[in-house]
């Protein structure tokens, strides 16, 4: 903390004034000038801490205009630093210079907020749509959001190559497969791939400015449908969120059936995740051997959780399942088998050379790049960064688990799958570990909602990476702002980054699922 | 190669003894489905799948009907790239206005008989999303809808069942 607070001192001297950490803002933040606002991206730039998020916030309801906040990351440090925008001058000073991830989020604000970053190199929308109107800012608190919206004209300007043999291949927004909606353009020469550009937003569905409609409490169900596949990690950072809001403790119980609950669904998602890869270079052994351990898993869970993805089983104050004696012995009992099973199956992923030639050298992501991009979870790690929250920032039971960390070098798709094989493994002994000394007691404790104005922050390694949800609580207690930060908010740019030079269109699928970055996570 | 197929033979056939507690349950639902495909559809039922605006739930599940406890394609269901070769559309929603003009220009793609199953919760009625400037609500709100299957998200079993109800319904109508 200190490094950060160092720096900012020194770049800014008196003008940043701090706070925190208190339950009005339970990481330590600060309020700096507006045209000071990139001088502490440079700062902070400076001394390598990333950008975790970036967001805005209509506090007219607090007496004020909008608020621009960026979250800054060093190593296990967490820094908020916000500016205050009055409502006749909705501009900001762009970090996109110095901080690549604030590409989108800036254009998110602008999109979504109406709030514009001066200095930015793109100005075209982003998850809106250019047959939105323009004036439509569903962030605002004057905007209506139980209307539909009417469609007006307007074309989103790609990026076009031009040249000899240069052609452009547009997919999507519906796919091939089971998959969620998004669409790529390649402008590629022959196979190869000189441009990739990604746009998202299909699925937006306006999950931010849902939550200021429901209550704190039913926005935990929300949050646990914001990415379907990483139910239990968002609704356990909201929770998290909420808890550090009010200063509700859970009891040691529940703390440690959410971190069980979070290591099953993250090997869950791995184990499907690996098959999948597999099965995009046309391995499908190791696709229907995964998805029956997987199928195994979900099973389990609702067996003894009463639902197969453990949707809405994390809840504020707790948990609402619990287990006995005998469903931790089927659970190590499972545990036994599967592990067995997939210790098999990683031999024969190692043991296949074709396989290794597909996945060897496919979207390179250099730690230089993952650095620069601001890159989270299992893609970061197999970049060569050590990043996991449940070691450097971790939340009861994590700091009481000593937790290893993989970290590979690479950054292809091979280093990506490995990564994900040593991940599996220590969710394995993770699991056995906590059901080892899984406190007796309570599983949940009665929650106190905010009365006045108050901010909750929390950030959780789901199986995609880092999670942080950020919660503002107007005068009288109500929702004001639930800022939401999937991992796929940035990783989704890591992918774009790495296919383009060197790789060939048909690898594109083997590309994407080795990222497998959640639309819904990043469109909201 | 010798891990493989001895991984292949240790593993034997899972679908047939597949667990106990539903076993008989997909048999039976499966056996049934597959007389009404062979007589309606000969043999094959063909299925596009479409996110309109789901979280991904619905689609791991829908995933799961293709893994081996549940088989779905020894009923003769499988699942097409492409709407110009489909049997149903089975959509999963809320459907988002970001969706809306895709959703339907899917469904004029595909050809007749055009069957569409909204699935999921959300599919059926917007579920959490309900209503608003991004979420229009239900399937039945863009395209005609001719079952519902609910669920947060529905199980594998949930949608065969589903699947045998929309196949029933087409052998009476």
């Amino acid at each position: 903390m200190r490094e950060m607070f160092d720096a900012l001192n020194t770049a800014i001297g008196k003008e940043a004034r701090f706070f925190g950490p208190d339950f009005e803002a339970p990481v330590l933040s600060c309020v700096v000038p507006k045209e000071r606002f990139y001088d502490v991206a440079r700062a902070m730039k400076k001394i390598d801490a990333m950008l975790a998020a970036e967001w805005a916030t209509d506090e007219s309801r607090l007496g004020k205009g909008f608020g621009i906040y960026a979250c800054y990351r060093l190593r296990s440090q967490y820094l908020i630093v916000r500016t205050d925008l009055s409502a006749d001058d909705p501009t900001f000073p762009s970090i996109t210079k110095r901080y690549v991830p604030a590409y989108r989020f800036e254009r998110q604000i602008e999109s979504l907020m109406g709030l514009t970053p001066v200095g930015h190199p793109d100005t075209r929308p982003w998850i809106k749509f250019e047959d939105w109107p323009t004036d439509a800012w569903p962030l605002r608190k004057t905007f209506d959001a139980s209307k539909r919206m009417p469609r007006v004209k307007g074309k989103y300007a790609w990026i076009s190559f031009e040249g000899e043999g240069i052609y452009e291949i547009p997919v999507g927004p519906v796919h091939a497969g089971i998959i969620e909606p998004g669409h790529f353009r390649f402008q590629a020469v022959g196979e190869h791939v000189m441009h990739l550009e990604t746009r998202l937003g299909y699925v937006h569905k306006g999950i931010e400015k849902k939550f200021e409609e429901l209550s704190w409490i039913e926005g935990a169900r929300l949050a646990g449908r914001v990415s379907g596949d990483t139910t239990v990690a968002h609704s356990l950072a909201y929770c998290m969120a909420l808890e550090s809001m009010t200063g509700c403790t859970p009891p040691p119980r529940a703390q440690w059936l959410r971190a069980l609950f979070l290591e099953r669904e993250r090997i869950a998602n791995h184990i499907g995740d690996l098959g999948a890869i597999c099965n995009d270079v046309a391995f499908t052994f190791i696709l229907y051997q995964n998805m029956r351990l997987k199928e195994m898993i979900v099973r389990t869970n609702r067996t003894l959780f009463g639902h197969r993805f453990m949707m809405d089983r994390v809840v504020p104050g707790g948990v609402s399942a619990d287990i006995d004696s005998k469903g931790i012995k089927e659970i190590e009992d499972q545990l036994d088998y599967v592990s067995d099973e997939f210790e098999r199956l990683v031999l024969v992923l190692d043991d296949n050379a074709s396989l290794e030639d597909r996945t060897r050298d496919t979207a390179i992501m250099s730690k230089e790049m993952a650095m620069d991009l601001g890159m989270a979870g299992f893609v970061a790690r197999a970049s060569g960064l050590d990043l996991d929250c449940r070691k450097h920032h971790p939340f009861p039971p994590y700091d009481r688990l000593n937790i290893k960390v993989p970290v590979l070098m690479a950054g292809d798709v091979h280093a990506r799958v490995w990564v994900r094989v040593e991940e599996i493994r220590e969710s394995f002994r993770l699991i056995r570990e906590i059901l080892k000394s899984l406190p007796d007691g309570p599983i949940a404790s009665p929650i106190k909602l905010p009365k006045r104005v108050a901010t909750g922050f929390a950030a959780v390694e789901g199986w995609r990476g880092e999670i942080i949800y950020w919660l503002q609580a107007g005068p009288a207690g109500e929702v004001n702002r639930c800022m939401v930060r999937d991992p796929s908010s940035i990783c989704w740019l890591g992918l774009e980054q790495s296919v383009p030079f060197g790789n060939i269109v048909p690898d594109f699928p083997v590309c994407n699922k080795s990222f497998n970055q959640s639309y819904s996570g990043n469109d909201l | 190669m010798i891990r493989i197929l001895r991984q292949i033979f240790r593993t034997g056939i899972v679908t047939e003894p597949v667990p106990e507690d539903i076993s008989p349950e997909v048999f039976e639902v499966g056996e049934q489905l597959k007389k009404v495909i062979w007589k309606r559809f000969h043999r094959s039922l063909t299925i596009r799948q479409v996110d309109a605006g789901s979280c991904n739930g619905c689609e791991l599940e829908i995933h799961a009907m293709n893994n081996v406890y549940y088989n779905c394609e020894r009923f003769g269901i499988h699942f097409t790239a492409s709407p110009r070769f489909a049997d149903v559309l089975l959509v999963t929603g809320p459907v988002s206005h970001n969706m809306e003009i895709a959703l339907r220009r899917t469904y004029n793609a595909t050809p007749a008989p055009k069957i569409v199953v909204a699935v999921g919760d959300c599919g059926c009625n917007g579920g959490i999303f309900g209503e608003s400037y991004a979420s229009l609500g239900g399937i039945d709100k863009v395209i005609p809808v001719d079952l519902q299957i609910p669920g947060c998200p529905p199980t594998p079993m949930d949608l065969l069942q589903g699947l045998l109800r929309v196949m029933d319904k087409m052998g009476k109508g």
